[in-house]
C-alpha cells in the first residue's frame, strides 16, 4: 500500500544488523573489537602462542641473568628470544608470564561478571516488575550491599573464608582463592546492574505492548522473559563491558594485596607486586605489567562505550 | 439476538491518588470511571466519545478486566466476569482483545511480526490448521499487509502498517469482542480512513462487535452504531448514530458535535459553537449532583442537588433533568 519500492531496500534489517551497521561507522569500534579479540584469543590459547614463540613461564633462562640476578641487557632484557624481557632474579618470561597470568585475570574477572550480572538482571526484573512489597526487599538489600564496605570485607572475610572453602572440600589452594574472588566479587557487583534493569523495566511495564500480552493472557513469566527480557539486552551488554576491566583491575588490587592466587603461579596483580621491588633496577618489568593492565581496561572500555552508541543510539553518554 | 455479548452495570474503577512527598498516606481517589452502564450486542459496535480524561480509555481496558473494577458488574455472554482472576480470564481472553491507540508502543521492538501475532497461539497453546506461520501470514493478508512482513520488525513500517500488525494481532484468536483504543488518533488523516474502513469490513467478515474508543465525532459516526457520550467517568447519552448527531439531547453533546469543525469554509464561518466555560472538574472531586452542573448553561438549582439517572427521551437514554 505504501511505496512498495522503499521498504525493499530496507527489507530483513533486524534491530541487531542496524546496530552492527552503527557499529561499524563507529572509528573507535573496530580497531577495538579487533584488539579485544588478539587479547581473548592470546590469552585463551597462551599455552599454543608460548610454544610458538618458544618461550616458557616457568622454565628459568639461566643466561638471561647474571651471577647477582640482574638482567643482562638494556629494556629489561627484552629480545628476540623474550619479547618482552626476562624477570629478574630468576630468569622467568615476562610475555609467557602475563598471558598464562591473564588467564586466571581473565577468568575470575569472567565468572564475577556473569555472576553477577545473572543475579543483578534476575533481581532487577523481579523487582521492577512486581514493585511493592518485592521491590521493597530487594531495594532494600541492595542499599545494604551499596553502603557496606565492600573493600574492607573483601579482605577481612578472605582468610576465614578461604578455609571454610578448603575444609568443605569444594576447591583447595588456589582454586579455594580463585572461588573466593568470584564470589565475593559478584556478591557485591550485583546490586548496580540491578539498580539499571529496575528502573528499566519500571518504564518497560508500563507499555502498551506489556498490556497488549496482558490481553492475550500472557503469564507473568512470559512477559518478563519473553517481552521484557530482549529489551534489557542493550544496558546489560553495555554493563558487563564495562564491569569486566574493572573486575580485571580488582583481581590485580586483590592479588597485589596478597588475598588472591599465591605465587609461583603468575597473575596480573602478583607481578605487579613482584615489579615494585625492582622498580628502580628494573623499571621495564614494572611499566610491563602495569601498561598491559591499563591497556586492557582501556580498549574493553572503548569496546564497551562503542557497543553502547551502536546498540542506544538514542542515550548520549 | 435475545441476550447481549456485553452487559456492563454500574462500573466504577478508582485509582488511589497519593500526595506528594515520601511518607504521605493515600489522600484521594481519581473516579476514573463512576458507574458505567451499557449493554452491546453481538456484531454492533458502541462508540465511546469523550474529552480527554473523562475515562473512555479506563472503561475500555476496566471492561477488558485489564484492570480490576472497583465494583459494578461485567457480563461477557452471561457470564459474570467482574471478579475473575487473572488465571479464570485466561479462557476467555481468546474472546475479547484490544487494539491500541499508539502502534509504536504497543508493538514490541525486538519482535518480529510474526511472533507478535503468533503469541496469541503460543500463550493458549492453539495449533491453528496449516502451521502458525501460514495462520499468521493469512492473517497479514486479510489485514492489507503481505505474508513476506512475518520476519520484519516493527519499525520497518509506516505508523498505518503498524496499526494493521496490531489489528491482525487482535484477531488472532477470533475474538468475538474487540476494544479499539483510540485506533486512528495516532495516524494521519489520509491513514485513518482506510483503518476505520478495515476494521468496519472485519466486523462484517468474523462478525465481530466493537467498544469503539475515540474523540473525533467524525471517525464514530462512520463505524459505529450507537454512540455513548462520556462526561468525568459517567454516560451523559447513550443514543443511536443516527439520532445523536442530528438531534442531541444532552446539552454536553451538545456542545460536544459543536465543536466538531466542518470542511466546508462557507458553512463553518457560520457554524455556531458553544464554548463551555470553566475547566474539566478533576475525578478526584466531581461536582455533586450532575457532574455536568458547573459548566452546564441550563444547569438550575436541581442539577446541582440531585444526580440525573439515564432516562429514555424519544430514541436516545439522557442523563440530564432538563433533555433538549
Amino acid at each position: 500500500m505504501f511505496s512498495k519500492e522503499a521498504k525493499k531496500t530496507s527489507a530483513g534489517r533486524s534491530p541487531r544488523e542496524l546496530a552492527w551497521r552503527r557499529f561499524k561507522s563507529n572509528k573507535v569500534a573496530i580497531p577495538s573489537l579487533v584488539a579485544v579479540s588478539i587479547i581473548i584469543g592470546a590469552v585463551v590459547f597462551a599455552p599454543q602462542v608460548c610454544d610458538l614463540l618458544g618461550i616458557s613461564p616457568d622454565i628459568r633462562d639461566e643466561a638471561s641473568i647474571d651471577a647477582r640476578g640482574q638482567v643482562v641487557g638494556d629494556w629489561g632484557g627484552i629480545s628476540a628470544k623474550h619479547p618482552l624481557g626476562v624477570v629478574p632474579g630468576i630468569g622467568y618470561d615476562v610475555l609467557a608470564r602475563l598471558l598464562y597470568g591473564a588467564r586466571i585475570s581473565f577468568l575470575i574477572a569472567l565468572m564475577a561478571t556473569l555472576a553477577s550480572v545473572g543475579v543483578g538482571m534476575l533481581l532487577g526484573m523481579l523487582s521492577g516488575y512486581f514493585r511493592g512489597r518485592v521491590d521493597g526487599v530487594i531495594g532494600r538489600f541492595t542499599d545494604f550491599l551499596l553502603a557496606f564496605p565492600s573493600f574492607f570485607m573483601i579482605l577481612a572475610l578472605s582468610a576465614p573464608m578461604i578455609q571454610r572453602i578448603e575444609m568443605s572440600g569444594i576447591a583447595h589452594d588456589n582454586d579455594a582463592r580463585i572461588l573466593y574472588l568470584i564470589t565475593i566479587l559478584a556478591v557485591f557487583g550485583w546490586p548496580y546492574l540491578s539498580r539499571i534493569i529496575r528502573s528499566q523495566v519500571l518504564s518497560l511495564r508500563e507499555r502498551d505492548f506489556v498490556l497488549s500480552a496482558r490481553a492475550l493472557g500472557a503469564s507473568n513469566s512470559r512477559i518478563i522473559f519473553k517481552e521484557i527480557l530482549p529489551n534489557v539486552w542493550t544496558p546489560v551488554i553495555v554493563y558487563m563491558s564495562l564491569t569486566l576491566p574493572g573486575y580485571l583491575t580488582a583481581e590485580a588490587v586483590f592479588s597485589y594485596l596478597g588475598i588472591g592466587v599465591q605465587p609461583p603461579t603468575p597473575t596480573w596483580g602478583l607481578m605487579i607486586a613482584d615489579s615494585t621491588k625492582f622498580i628502580i633496577n628494573e623499571p621495564t618489568y614494572f611499566f610491563i605489567p602495569s601498561l598491559s593492565l591499563i591497556l586492557v581496561v582501556l580498549v574493553f572500555n572503548l569496546l564497551g562505550d562503542a557497543l553502547r552508541d551502536a546498540l542506544d543510539p538514542k542515550s548520549e553518554n | 439476538m435475545s441476550e447481549p455479548l456485553l452487559e456492563v452495570t454500574n462500573l466504577e474503577k478508582f485509582f488511589p491518588v497519593s500526595g506528594p512527598g515520601m511518607f504521605s498516606r493515600e489522600r484521594g481517589t481519581n473516579k476514573a470511571v463512576n458507574g458505567l452502564s451499557f449493554t452491546l450486542k453481538q456484531g454492533e459496535t458502541l462508540g465511546l466519545v469523550g474529552e480527554s480524561g473523562c475515562g473512555k480509555s479506563t472503561a475500555g481496558r476496566t471492561v477488558l478486566k485489564l484492570y480490576d473494577p472497583t465494583s459494578g458488574s461485567i457480563k461477557f455472554e452471561g457470564e459474570e466476569i467482574a471478579d475473575y482472576s487473572p488465571r479464570k480470564m485466561k479462557p476467555l481472553r481468546t474472546q475479547m482483545q484490544m487494539i491500541f491507540q499508539d502502534p509504536q508502543a504497543s508493538l514490541n521492538p525486538r519482535q518480529t511480526v510474526g511472533a507478535i501475532i503468533s503469541a496469541s497461539y503460543e500463550v493458549h497453546k492453539i495449533k491453528p490448521e496449516g502451521g502458525v506461520k501460514t495462520a499468521v501470514q493469512d492473517l497479514l493478508e486479510r489485514v492489507g499487509l503481505s505474508a513476506e512482513h512475518f520476519d520484519r520488525y516493527p519499525h520497518e513500517f509506516s505508523g498505518g502498517q503498524r496499526q494493521r500488525i496490531g489489528i491482525a494481532r487482535a484477531l488472532a484468536l477470533k475474538p468475538k469482542f474487540i476494544v479499539c483504543d483510540e485506533p486512528v488518533s495516532a495516524l494521519d488523516v489520509s491513514i485513518q480512513a482506510q483503518v476505520v474502513n478495515l476494521l468496519s469490513d472485519l466486523r462484517d467478515d468474523f462478525g465481530l462487535s466493537y467498544l469503539f474508543i475515540a474523540h473525533d465525532l467524525s471517525v464514530v459516526q462512520h463505524i459505529a452504531d450507537r454512540v455513548a457520550v462520556m462526561y468525568l467517568g459517567k454516560i451523559m447519552e447513550i443514543a443511536p448514530t443516527s439520532s445523536i448527531y442530528t438531534a442531541p439531547h444532552h446539552p454536553y453533546t451538545k456542545a460536544l458535535l459543536s465543536a466538531v469543525p466542518i470542511p466546508d469554509p462557507k458553512l463553518e464561518r457560520k457554524r455556531e459553537q458553544i464554548v463551555l466555560s470553566g475547566e474539566l472538574p478533576s475525578p478526584m472531586k466531581p461536582p455533586t449532583g450532575c457532574v455536568f452542573s458547573t459548566r452546564c448553561w441550563k444547569a438550575q438549582a436541581k442539577c446541582f442537588t440531585e444526580e440525573p439517572q439515564l432516562r429514555k427521551v424519544e430514541s436516545s437514554e439522557v442523563a440530564c433533568h432538563f433533555p433538549e
